[in-house]
């Protein structure tokens, strides 16, 4: 299996504390896995490392099959490589269309003087209709996103991350908030993705996670503990002691 | 063929053509009740004022894009305004005195060497503050072009220079303010200087005096200067909706409600703000050097960090995030406050005292400010697509 | 001072020792000389005061001080130097005076006012008197009258007067007068000793003297004139040479090189000292372009000198040729070539003469001035660091309210200027009520904190509460309240400055040398900084309502669930950094007049503080202060005439140190830090 995304021995502290201590992690090009832990364990502290909004003080991020270190990137730059993040609580632009949401997001040239000249085209609505589909928001192109359920925004996130096409998807609690058939359409959704691409999956909901089928890291303390199949980290007694025992 | 492009755009944007309707309908009244043109119905100095609330509508316009599109509360932009005004002053004073030195020394016997006219100019131009030699700043200032280009280009560097410094290290919201609030006050405080080589405190003046049209009647070129303004004002407002309503206008209002989703969308948010930054800055330059020919002087007290605060508030009264709301705001506020603070509004008398507009116009301003912050948030732009609203569905 | 000493001297002498006055040497020298007296000029006194000098003594003293002040008369018919008082009308309608002798002090009885004659000395001749007067008080047996002629001789130093000064050091008793006495003999020595070894002694002796008066006696010792000749004479006390348009001059008459960014400009350019040439005879007279221009157009027939016609001549080169023509055919005096000019200069030499003629007394006094100069700069520094560190104390008073209700609150508060302004004013109105300077300050600072705490109250209440989600409206909010309560200030105290004046006390400074002293208000100012970050930091870590508000700012949610009131916490907090800035107006007027405009002054520079300090620490505030002040102090050292330039460039830095530490000297890291 090809190396998508190597994470290197990273550490990264706040003030005299150690959120990261440490980590390393790697992950394939079409994986699907989840990472748990209990609060603090570091894992929006792992995600924004990836993504660039946090520089570790120790260790290296390399991306890709020449491993393109990604420590000196911008955010911007990261996203441009191939790597999309979808926040715990669901970011869509509140006062803008559906359909506006997805445009922006598809993956056009990201310059601004581009962007300034950039004129709708038959592709782009194509495309923007084929993902609305996949998130089940056909109905809802012209509705403000700030107008959509807590669901359908989540669902409108993962559709924005798709239209950007990329290789990696970082997903901060997919689930959080949804209803138990919501739950299902994202489970499906999410594996669908990791057919094509790398998917790493946070969340604390086991459930949610079984259904998921995957490979899981589990952090504590800013480390991993341990990594394998549910059924293998689940009769792991470290992770009986720190997470699940309690 | 432009023509019918021109026109389907209008078609399109309905808005837009209202906007250009008015103030073409504006501009005519104004013109055919003018004393310069028309019935003299309107003194010069009220067609000046017009002409000025024109300026005013242009950069109230430059506030929206930078602050109601984008979210970046400048309180620098009168610096680019004075800026660009300085800029055409410079031109229109040099200029101007160099003729009048010209025609002084017609009659003597030897005609003047360069460096004998530049040494009377800069006597004339500089005596106020204590000296005669022309500054470096100052070479093109006789160059009527290239003036004009630095009007677009020096406060476009400024912003562009600040900007990218503001940006790059990520300063954001009220200290993104109040860092553009000091580069207002900087600017202001080293022009005040009187080895600032812009005449300290005493700033430029005659600037109403266009070189070459001293035959002209004031009454006419204020008409001039007018027109011109209500047809800036026009391009500027197709420019500005232009850019709102691409494709980057749907990204700055995103980086507006949410930067760190367009940063992880792949959009280099510093690129774009910066670009609306400098636009909007130059459209304040090109703003200011329209008002200040009308205004007739300029010294560094017009770009005291306070006007560009009146300069939020006109934006948010009118209503931010609509680019009318932009200009009715500029426009209502700026023409009451001259109203109320030029003793024409009649005092209120109470039984124990008298009620002097001059003095309470701005208590009682101050605490609309407040009121609309607190109860109108979307000011009267807000207010007017309420009432559309309401008048659609009934 | 010296005049009613003088007066108390006299009427002392009246009473007692009326017969003992009575010198018969004394009233001959003067019967010798009552022409001279009757009608002095400043041309023909200077032998009588020579000899009344000579003579010494307090009736001495007391004659001239007399004559000085025009109150000598002499009786007509016989000379003698009489004291005349009107005394009102005789029988036959004649004014009368009563007359006592100027000397012996007897009374003469009445006389007919025509027979006595006042004696009124000129302007010069009363100078005269007067220089000559105080050594004779040095003579005096009163410690008053000496340390009065003291006084008045060391305020202006005549040749004269060394002579009586050194007589007087051997008689003096008293040993405090003695040394002062000594040390005026040494200015005296200084300015006008003959002896160039007895004035270098005196130079040497002022080493380490840094009061003003030892640099105002030895710089006249180094002033020196420009001169230029072939050769460089051997017999006078050169100070410098001079190489025109280079060589600067220096403090001491030497000459130096210019430094890069001192402004200085060399002590002769080309021209000026091309025209010491002509002046000195050494070379022909230039034309100068004036007279250029002015031959041109006097000598142009038809407008045209020879062929060519005046209306071209607009360059120097054309006016130049024009001018050749001229000399070739009219005769008139030709241009002098820059190369000639040029070679003029270097075939003489310039130079700079001290007006001292002995080298080592000029040498001895650049060497003491010198070491002066060094301690001098030592101590300005000393007094910049002081400055800047009172300039921070300010800003840090007028910033450490906004330290809690923007550091700590994050309300954006443009209304903390007029915060401060309010504190200003109600001192001022205390001060109207209450008379005593002392009590009106004790009572205006509680009394500012009270006012500006309401003030800060309301408009949590009504108005900010409402806007917690909403920053940038906040500022604009607050904004218009600004804007507001300036304007209700301006409506009721109107435009003028109001003075807030401080108690006596406060008046004075703390003087350390002639160079550094500081003011006592800046002491209070800066000890005041202190009081209120000692006070802060008790509050905000060690009180219950600290450790509340911090709950408060950091979580609301979980604050509120443990049974704090998140709206009371708020309303106090934000009520205690708005008084903590009516405190500081206190401060604030009482250095600068109270306006309107007072808080406006302070606003950007007191967010900038918090800002560069860095937002939510007491320490980073005191840190920008600390750095704002000591900066624009710094940057003032380089150009003191322009503090308008030092504010600019202060702010510039400020943008671009905020470039490198976005969050301020002292920031929060970690998750605490986003948002």
């Amino acid at each position: 299996m090809i190396q998508l995304l190597n994470v290197d021995d990273i550490s990264v502290s706040f003030d005299g504390f150690k959120a990261i201590n440490g980590l390393s992690f790697d992950i394939g090009s079409a994986e699907l896995r989840a990472i748990i832990g209990p609060n603090g364990a570091g894992k929006t502290t792992f995600m924004d490392i990836v993504t660039g909004k946090t520089r570790p003080d120790a260790g290296d991020v390399r991306w890709g099959e020449k491993g393109v270190s990604l420590l000196r990137k911008s955010e911007a730059q990261i996203a441009q490589l191939g790597i999309g993040r979808k926040f715990q609580k669901p970011t869509v632009f509140e006062t803008q269309s559906v359909y506006d949401n997805l445009m922006m997001a598809l993956a056009n040239s990201r310059n601004p003087f581009s962007v300034l000249s950039y004129k709708r085209s038959r592709g782009d609505d194509d495309k923007i209709e084929d993902l609305a589909g996949q998130i089940n928001l056909m109905e809802q192109l012209d509705v403000l996103a700030g107008a959509l359920s807590h669901g359908q925004k989540q669902w409108l996130e993962i559709g924005m991350l798709l239209a950007q096409d990329p290789k990696l998807l970082l997903v901060d609690e997919p689930a959080a908030g949804m209803t138990a058939p919501e739950r299902a359409v994202t489970v499906k959704l999410l594996k669908e993705l990791a057919a094509s691409r790398a998917v790493v999956v946070v969340e604390h909901d086991m459930e949610f996670i079984r259904q998921l089928e995957c490979r899981i890291t589990v952090l504590h303390e800013g480390s991993v503990l341990a990594e394998g199949q549910i059924d293998f980290v689940m009769q792991n007694q470290d992770v009986i002691d720190v997470y699940l025992g309690r | 063929m432009e023509n019918t492009l021109f026109t389907k755009y209008l078609l399109k944007n309905p808005s837009v053509m209202i906007f250009l309707g008015l103030l073409a309908l504006f501009t005519v009244f104004v013109v055919i009740m003018a004393e310069g043109f028309g019935i003299g119905l309107i003194s010069t100095s009220f067609v000046k004022t017009l002409g000025k609330t024109l300026c005013l509508c242009m950069i109230a316009i430059a506030m929206d894009l930078v602050w109601g599109f984008c979210g970046i509360l400048s309180l620098g932009h009168f610096a680019f305004f004075a800026l660009g005004g300085y800029m055409i002053g410079m031109w229109l004073m040099f200029a101007r005195t160099k003729m009048i030195v010209l025609d002084a020394a017609q009659n003597v016997a030897l005609p003047m060497t360069n460096a004998e006219i530049n040494d009377a100019v800069g006597t004339q131009i500089f005596g106020v503050v204590g000296g005669a030699e022309i500054p470096m700043i100052w070479a093109f200032a006789d160059q009527f072009w290239v003036q004009l280009a630095f009007v677009v280009l020096v406060p476009g560097v400024l912003a562009l220079v600040f900007g990218w410094l503001a940006f790059r290290s990520r300063v954001n919201g009220v200290y993104l303010s109040i860092l553009t609030q000091a580069m207002t006050l900087a600017l202001a405080l080293y022009l005040f200087q009187n080895d600032s080589g812009l005449r300290g405190n005493n700033g430029l003046s005659g600037l109403q005096n266009i070189p070459g049209f001293d035959d002209v009647p004031q009454s006419l070129i204020s008409i001039w200067f007018f027109i011109a303004s209500a047809a800036v004002l026009a391009i500027i407002y197709v420019v500005a909706y232009g850019v709102v309503s691409s494709k980057l206008g749907n990204i700055i209002r995103g980086i507006r409600d949410n930067e760190a989703r367009v940063r992880f969308l792949g959009y280099n948010v510093e690129s774009y703000k910066l670009f609306v930054f400098v636009l909007t800055a130059i459209i304040a330059a090109v703003a200011g050097a329209l008002y200040y020919p009308q205004a007739g002087i300029i010294n560094p007290a017009e770009l005291a960090p306070i006007a560009s605060i009146y300069l939020a508030v006109w934006v948010a009264i009118g209503g931010r995030g609509r680019l009318y709301g932009a200009v009715i705001g500029a426009a209502f506020v700026s023409l009451l406050s001259s109203y109320f603070t030029g003793g024409q509004a009649p005092d209120i008398p109470f039984g124990f005292a008298t009620l002097r507009w001059t003095e309470w116009w701005l208590v009682l301003l101050g605490f609309s400010f407040v009121a609309v912050t607190l109860y109108a948030p979307k000011g009267i732009g807000g207010l007017i697509d309420h009432l559309s609203r309401k008048g659609n569905s009934s | 001072m010296t005049r009613p000493l003088f007066l108390c001297f006299l009427v002392f002498l009246f009473s007692s020792f009326q017969a003992a006055m009575a010198s018969p040497e004394f009233e001959e020298l003067l019967a010798r000389n009552a022409k001279l007296i009757h009608k002095s000029s400043s041309k023909t006194v200077d032998p009588v005061l020579a000899d009344i000098q000579e003579f010494g003594g307090q009736a001495a003293a007391e004659f001239m001080e007399t004559w000085k002040d025009k109150k000598l008369y002499y009786v007509k018919k016989t000379g003698q130097f009489v004291l005349a008082e009107p005394a009102g009308k005789n029988d036959a309608g004649k004014k009368m005076v009563s007359v006592i002798d100027a000397i012996s002090k007897q009374p003469l009885g009445q006389m007919v006012a025509k027979s006595v004659k006042q004696i009124k000395p000129n302007s010069g001749v009363r100078a005269k008197i007067a220089t000559t007067l105080v050594p004779i008080q040095l003579t005096s047996d009163d410690i008053e009258v000496r340390r009065g002629g003291l006084d008045a001789m060391s305020r202006d130093i005549q040749p004269g007067h060394l002579l009586p000064l050194q007589r007087a050091i051997e008689a003096e008793t008293d040993p405090d007068l003695k040394s002062r006495m000594e040390q005026v003999y040494v200015y005296a020595a200084i300015a006008h000793g003959t002896d160039a070894g007895e004035v270098e002694a005196a130079i040497l002796s002022l080493r380490d003297n840094l009061s003003l008066e030892t640099r105002a006696a030895l710089n006249p010792l180094l002033t020196s004139q420009v001169k230029v000749a072939v050769e460089l004479p051997g017999d006078v006390n050169i100070a410098r040479i001079i190489t025109p348009g280079v060589s600067v001059k220096k403090s001491d008459g030497t000459s130096g090189s210019v430094m890069l960014m001192s402004g200085a400009t060399p002590e002769l350019d080309q021209t000026a000292a091309y025209q010491m040439l002509v002046d000195a005879g050494f070379a022909a007279e230039t034309i100068s372009s004036d007279k250029r221009n002015e031959s041109l157009i006097e000598f142009a027939e038809n407008g045209r000198i020879g062929d060519i016609p005046l209306s071209t001549l607009n360059t120097e080169e054309a006016r130049d040729t024009a001018y050749d023509w001229l000399v070739l055919n009219r005769g008139l005096p030709p241009r002098v070539a820059d190369d000639e000019m040029r070679s003029a200069i270097a075939a003489h030499v310039f130079y700079g003469v001290y007006d001292h003629p002995s080298p080592d007394v000029t040498s001895a006094a650049s060497d003491v001035l010198a070491g002066i100069n060094n301690k001098v700069m030592v101590y300005k520094l000393m007094d910049l660091a002081l400055d800047g560190l009172s300039l921070a104390s300010i800003y840090f008073l007028a910033a450490i309210g906004l330290a809690i209700t923007f550091g700590v609150m994050r309300v954006i508060n443009m209304a903390h200027g007029e915060f401060i302004m309010m504190g200003a004013y109600t001192g001022y109105v205390i001060q109207l009520i209450v008379p005593s300077y002392t009590i009106s300050i004790m009572l205006a600072i509680p009394a500012a904190f009270g006012v500006t705490f309401l003030a800060g109250v309301l408009m949590e209440r009504l108005v900010i509460r409402h806007l917690y989600k909403r920053p940038l409206e906040t500022l604009l909010a607050t904004f218009g309240i600004s804007i507001a309560l300036q304007q209700i200030a301006k409506n009721i105290f109107g435009t003028q400055a109001r003075p807030l004046t401080s108690p006596s006390w406060l008046d004075g400074a703390f003087v350390v040398n002639d160079v550094l002293a500081i003011s006592n208000i800046r002491i209070a100012i800066f000890c005041l900084g202190l009081l209120f970050l000692g006070l802060m930091l008790y509050v905000m870590t060690r009180t219950r309502f600290g450790l509340e508000t911090r709950a408060v700012t950091q979580n609301p949610a979980m604050a509120a669930s443990m049974g704090i009131n998140p709206d009371r916490i708020n309303m106090l907090t934000f009520g205690f950094g708005s008084g903590i800035a009516g405190i500081a107006g206190v401060a604030i007027g009482l250095f600068s007049k109270v306006t309107s405009e007072l808080g406006s002054d302070y606003i950007v520079q007191s967010f900038m503080t918090v800002v560069v300090g860095g937002v939510g620490n007491i320490w980073g505030t005191l840190a920008g202060a600390a750095m704002i002040g000591s900066l624009q102090k710094g940057i003032e050292w380089f150009n003191p005439s322009n503090t308008l330039a030092a504010q600019t460039y202060m702010i510039i830095f400020i943008i671009l140190f905020i470039q490198f530490r976005p969050r301020g000297i002292i920031a929060l890291k970690g998750r605490a830090a986003e948002d």
